[in-house]
């Protein structure tokens, strides 16, 4: 499966990391490459299976309504690059 | 005195325990060795003496009133995805930059409260991605094994470079790594050592830094077979914060393993006979056979029709997983922030910035094959294809106990060698994936050398929550093979 | 431009230039879930905390955190499917909606997408008396995002992740509704079934119910039109405004030759306009699938039957009882049951009294005056014993209806026993028919135009009856004092 140029900065933007022109054109060869590579799998007749969303054999546990947690803003904070009484501070989104 | 950092772990609990020396001389004997060591090897990423030192003096308080937990006073490595508390980690990213975890891993948690002494953190490939160490942040680590006539810079597997390193180096007794496709099981190979990846859900991955939610867990990368018995009752347990975790006791693994292989079916897939594979390698995975019916197991061929289509499928999942679990590092709430001119450059430069190249490789892959008109020809696919794995084993193990196969397709690779092409560097990953996309138990033993003169593994697969089976198999294996350990501890001058 | 909204005249039918439209209407409402800590972690839900107060290292998505399901929010999901009288789901998975926002601490939000827990259900709504049910296409469970405050300073926002994380149902209805007023009423009864139940507050002021409008018009017969999204409508009367303002809009731009994009709104009741978020307008790719991190959700037929089993009374069966048991109009049960608390109370003041006069007393005297003074049924100053003892009052002849306006005033301002009240007042009406024969004499003999003029026309015996009353200080039984006068002026 090829991806072009136009797709590896659409992608790139999807994923929130910026991309420039030199790397757009090696990953478009990588990327593809990869791509290419993992279409065998088209080869697996798949029609009648189940995807695995489970790996383990077990329920999904769950857990009682108490509050167990919180009351430690400083600490949610604490390793924040930028923060303003227990604030996190970013940069405006240009709404 | 004895070179302490050449004892086992066992054998050091057992030294400690017979007061032959202190915690604290064990503690220091490896914190000696690594400042001689380090800035060849870059096993260790951050070093702890002090706090090591400090819970050595605690274990040897704790030894001398005869209440010595099952790791007392020995002294770890502990691979830089787990987060610790008060203890810089960062997955070896630069996005990470300076994280202090306000928290413990459960599996750490563990290890501590079972008296272990932590040294350090140790270098793995950038969020676990990778199977050299070439992708850290904090440079390459360098195996202590070297070919024959040759100091050329041998990678010591991956991810958990660092931890097979160390252990390998006699820097630490015994180390923590992750497994996602084989980050365990290939460094342990490369080194010579032993790696056990446990059943997914054996452990808790509550604090260790996500890569692949499905895929991942942790174990030990160990000296020897009883060594990584020990570690994992340890680190094995349920956690309440974890409900990927099974609620299941741990069993005595030491005890199991020490039940021999008489009456054991051991399966040998035909498919892991891959085109190409070097023949040193398939000489290698008969003498493990022959070793395996000497000690009294049988023998069967089996088949796994799948196999080849676990590395594609994995390079779905993992990535896909990855993309998702990675989209928490955006510089808002920890870790590094290169401001933009507004939020999104701001996202966008940090990630960039903070993000390798192998990274980025992989959170874009896993990006698109969600993305909108893909997921259903990729994603969905894969998880099928997943399913079909799981049901090959399943049908294997109605006729044999465990499965045999060779760890990777080669030895320990130069640095450079396989960084030019990146599905170069995923086929190191093909005879190990199968497991994490099952969700199997696998261990790596070290089995032999190759012709230039570097160890090979060779890989147990067992079935779900088996993993005494995998300690009984892989110990028939070392006890015919030996021990392996470089000739020349050229990092120590 | 149109600066007025022109009520459709045709039914529901809008009309335009070029002929009637009709608008076709379907809401997502997310509603907050009524439980103590989160749907995934255990930090509070209350509202009003110091900034990240309430928030666990789950909640801020610290590295290698996990998310472990509420089983309260699980309930409440499953007590309102069965409200909504739907489909319950025995199993259903949870999948990340990845984006990237700084409210959302994980570039992802944990909800659900193929497979919900709650299915296909209905409401029924009133409007003008007409009856309408409303299908229902699903509710799923949701993580909230935390808040964004733009205004604090020029260049940054401040990020509060107290909200993140807080379970929400997104129920999801069926493009059904056809008019402004039935938007309203989907909501109102949506509102109120939720907060019969307690699984939700809906007290849309502090944001714990908020609806999505998707307003798209077309020619009657015609198939769909393109829908524009209005989101986070949080009030009754703003989804009413919205819906007239984005019909018309897209009338508008249809009529003078333009088509609709699809797009996401805001309605600004200032304003009364919709404009579009710019901020949203880049095409969302949510990339859903499955997280990895939590097991398919499985439970059982007993499960739910239990459930079931505990489940309150609902406004639709307890406005059908009313209407059975005590004798009530359609109207004003609708008008009882709209609250629980309130239909609590009437049953307290009708209990062993005549339904009809508890029911006027409750609607007419008692939420009357609670609505003009802003309270709430919970805040009433004057108890259903209370009523229910003014009502006791009347039945037994002690007063008459509107000495016991009196006596209730009395009682709302200064407390007390109604029957106390009137012993002590001397509010006892007077019955006695010698002392109303005295009363009514004094007024025909003083009156005596009135007379002739009352026998030519009959109906002016309310203004004797008008002075009898006054006479007596307004305690005279009113109908003897009728059959008195009618006697006297030889009326029959």
């Amino acid at each position: 499966m090829h991806v072009d140029e136009a797709t590896v900065r659409r992608i790139a933007r999807l994923a929130r990391i910026k991309i420039t022109d030199e790397e757009a054109k090696g990953l478009e060869a990588e990327l593809s490459g990869i791509l290419d590579w993992v279409e065998q799998l088209k080869q697996v007749d798949t029609d009648a299976v189940e995807p695995m969303t489970r790996v383990v054999g077990q329920d999904l546990k769950q857990r009682a309504d108490v509050v167990t947690d919180g009351e430690k803003a400083a600490e949610i904070v604490a390793n924040a690059p930028m923060a303003d009484d227990n604030f996190f501070v970013v940069p405006k989104v240009v709404e | 005195m004895t070179d302490l950092t050449k004892l086992t772990l066992v054998e050091a609990r057992d030294g400690l325990a017979k007061k032959s020396f202190s915690a604290r001389d064990l503690t220091s004997a490896h914190i000696a060795a690594i400042e001689r060591a380090n800035a060849s090897i870059n096993a260790f990423v951050l070093e702890t003496p002090d706090r090591a030192l400090a819970a050595a003096d605690a274990a040897d308080r704790n030894i001398a009133k005869g209440t010595a937990r099952p790791l007392e006073g020995l002294p770890l490595g502990i691979k830089d995805l787990f987060c610790t508390e008060g203890v810089r980690t960062t997955a070896c990213s630069r996005i990470l930059d300076d994280f202090k975890p306000t928290y413990e891993s459960t599996v750490t948690r563990n290890l501590w409260d079972a008296g272990a002494v932590m040294l350090g953190k140790l270098n793995n490939d950038e969020f676990a991605m990778g199977s050299s160490n070439e992708t850290s942040a904090f440079g390459p680590v360098v195996n202590p094994w070297r070919r024959r006539g040759s100091d050329a810079k041998l990678v010591p597997g991956g991810s958990s470079g660092g931890s097979s390193a160390a252990v390998a180096a006699g820097l630490c007794l015994a180390a923590t790594a992750t497994d996602t496709g084989g980050s365990i099981r290939q460094p342990a190979a490369l080194t010579g050592t032993v790696g056990i990846k446990p059943t997914y859900g054996r452990c808790s991955r509550w604090g260790i830094v996500a890569f692949a939610s499905s895929l991942d867990q942790a174990g030990p990368i160990t000296k020897t077979v009883e060594d990584a018995a020990l570690m994992l009752s340890v680190m094995a347990s349920h956690d309440p914060k974890d409900t990927t975790s099974v609620d299941q006791p741990v069993p005595d693994y030491a005890a199991l393993m020490r039940q021999g292989v008489k009456g054991l079916r051991v399966g040998v897939p035909k498919e892991y006979r891959v085109d190409g594979m070097s023949k040193e390698i398939d000489t290698l995975w008969q003498t493990g056979i022959d070793w395996l019916k000497a000690a009294g197991a049988t023998i069967k061929e089996i088949t796994l029709p799948h196999t080849k289509y676990a590395l594609p499928a994995y390079y779905i999942v993992a990535p896909a997983e990855a993309s998702s679990n990675l989209a928490r590092y955006d510089g808002v709430r920890y870790g590094l922030r290169v401001p933009g001119k507004d939020l999104i450059d701001t996202y966008e430069n940090t990630r960039a910035a903070g993000f390798g190249k192998e990274v980025k490789r992989r959170v874009l892959i896993g990006t698109y094959v969600l993305s909108a008109g893909y997921y259903d020809a990729y994603y969905l696919k894969a998880q099928k294809v997943r399913t079909l794995i799981k049901r090959d084993f399943d049908r294997a193990w109605n006729d044999v106990d465990v499965v045999l196969t060779p760890t990777t397709p080669s030895p320990a690779f130069a640095f450079g060698e396989k960084s030019g092409d990146p599905l170069a560097m995923y086929l190191e990953d093909i005879f190990t994936v199968t497991v994490n996309m099952a969700g199997l138990p696998g261990i790596s033993v070290p089995a032999g050398l190759s012709a230039e003169g570097t160890p090979l593994g060779l890989q147990l697969i067992g079935k779900p929550f088996d993993e005494g089976t995998l300690f009984r198999a892989a110990k028939a294996i070392e006890d015919a093979a030996g021990r392996f350990t470089p000739a020349d501890a050229w990092w120590l001058t | 431009m149109h600066d007025k909204v022109a009520a459709p005249s045709n039914g529901n039918l809008i009309p335009g230039a070029t002929g009637d439209w009709e608008v076709v209407i379907g809401m997502e409402v997310h509603a907050q879930v009524n439980s103590r800590a989160k749907l995934f972690s255990g930090a509070a839900t209350a509202f009003g905390a110091e900034p990240n107060a309430h928030v666990s290292l789950v909640d801020a998505a610290m590295p290698g955190m996990l998310p472990v399901i509420n089983e309260e929010c699980v309930a409440q999901a499953v007590r309102t499917g069965l409200g909504l009288k739907a489909q319950i789901n025995l199993k259903s998975i949870f999948d990340r909606k990845n984006y990237f926002y700084p409210d959302l601490p994980q570039g992802y939000q944990i909800s659900q997408y193929k497979q919900p827990i709650v299915g296909e259900g209905e409401i029924e709504i009133e409007v003008d008396g007409t009856a309408k049910t409303v299908g229902i296409e699903r509710l799923h469970l949701e993580q909230d995002a935390g808040k964004s405050i733009h205004d604090q300073h020029p260049e940054y926002s401040y990020v509060d992740l107290n909200r993140s994380g807080v379970a929400l149902m997104e129920i999801v209805s069926k493009p059904d509704l056809r008019s402004a007023k039935e938007a309203q009423a989907y909501v109102t009864k949506l509102r109120t079934i939720l907060r019969y139940l307690g699984t939700c507050d809906g007290d849309m002021e502090k944001g714990n119910l908020r609806a999505d409008v998707n307003v798209s018009v077309r020619k009657p017969g015609a198939p769909l039109g393109t829908r524009c999204e209005i989101k986070n409508v949080n009030s009754i009367r703003f989804i009413g405004q919205a819906v007239d303002v984005e019909a018309r809009r897209q009338i508008d731009i249809i009529e003078d030759g333009g088509k609709i994009d699809q797009e996401t709104r805001l309605f600004d009741p200032g304003k009364g306009e919709t404009r579009s978020m710019r901020s949203k307008e880049e095409a969302h790719d949510y990339r859903y699938f499955p997280d990895p991190d939590l097991l398919p959700l499985e439970f059982t037929e007993d499960y739910v039957a239990h459930l079931r089993h505990d489940l309150p009374e609902l406004p639709d069966e307890k406005k059908a009882r009313f209407m059975a048991e005590y004798g009530l109009a359609s109207y004003d049960a609708s008008v009882l049951v709209a609250e629980r608390e309130r239909a609590d109370y009437f049953q307290a003041v009708a209990k062993g009294r005549d339904g009809k006069t508890a029911a006027n007393w409750v609607i007419n005297e008692l939420l009357g005056r609670l609505n003009k003074e802003g309270h709430d049924i919970a805040d009433s100053p004057v108890s259903a014993d209370q009523v229910g003892g003014i009502v006791d009052l009347i039945a037994n002849g002690t007063i008459s209806g509107k000495l016991a306006k009196d006596l209730f005033e009395i009682v709302w301002s200064e407390g007390g026993d109604p029957a106390e009240i009137v012993e002590t007042r001397g509010m006892k009406q007077v019955t006695d028919t010698g002392a109303i024969e005295t009363a009514v004499d004094a007024v025909i003999a003083a009156n005596p135009d009135k007379v002739e003029q009352v026998k030519a026309k009959p109906s002016m015996i309310g203004w004797f009856v008008g002075q009898v009353m006054k006479a007596s200080g307004g305690k005279a039984n009113p109908q003897a004092v009728n059959e008195i006068l009618k006697a006297k002026l030889g009326l029959e």
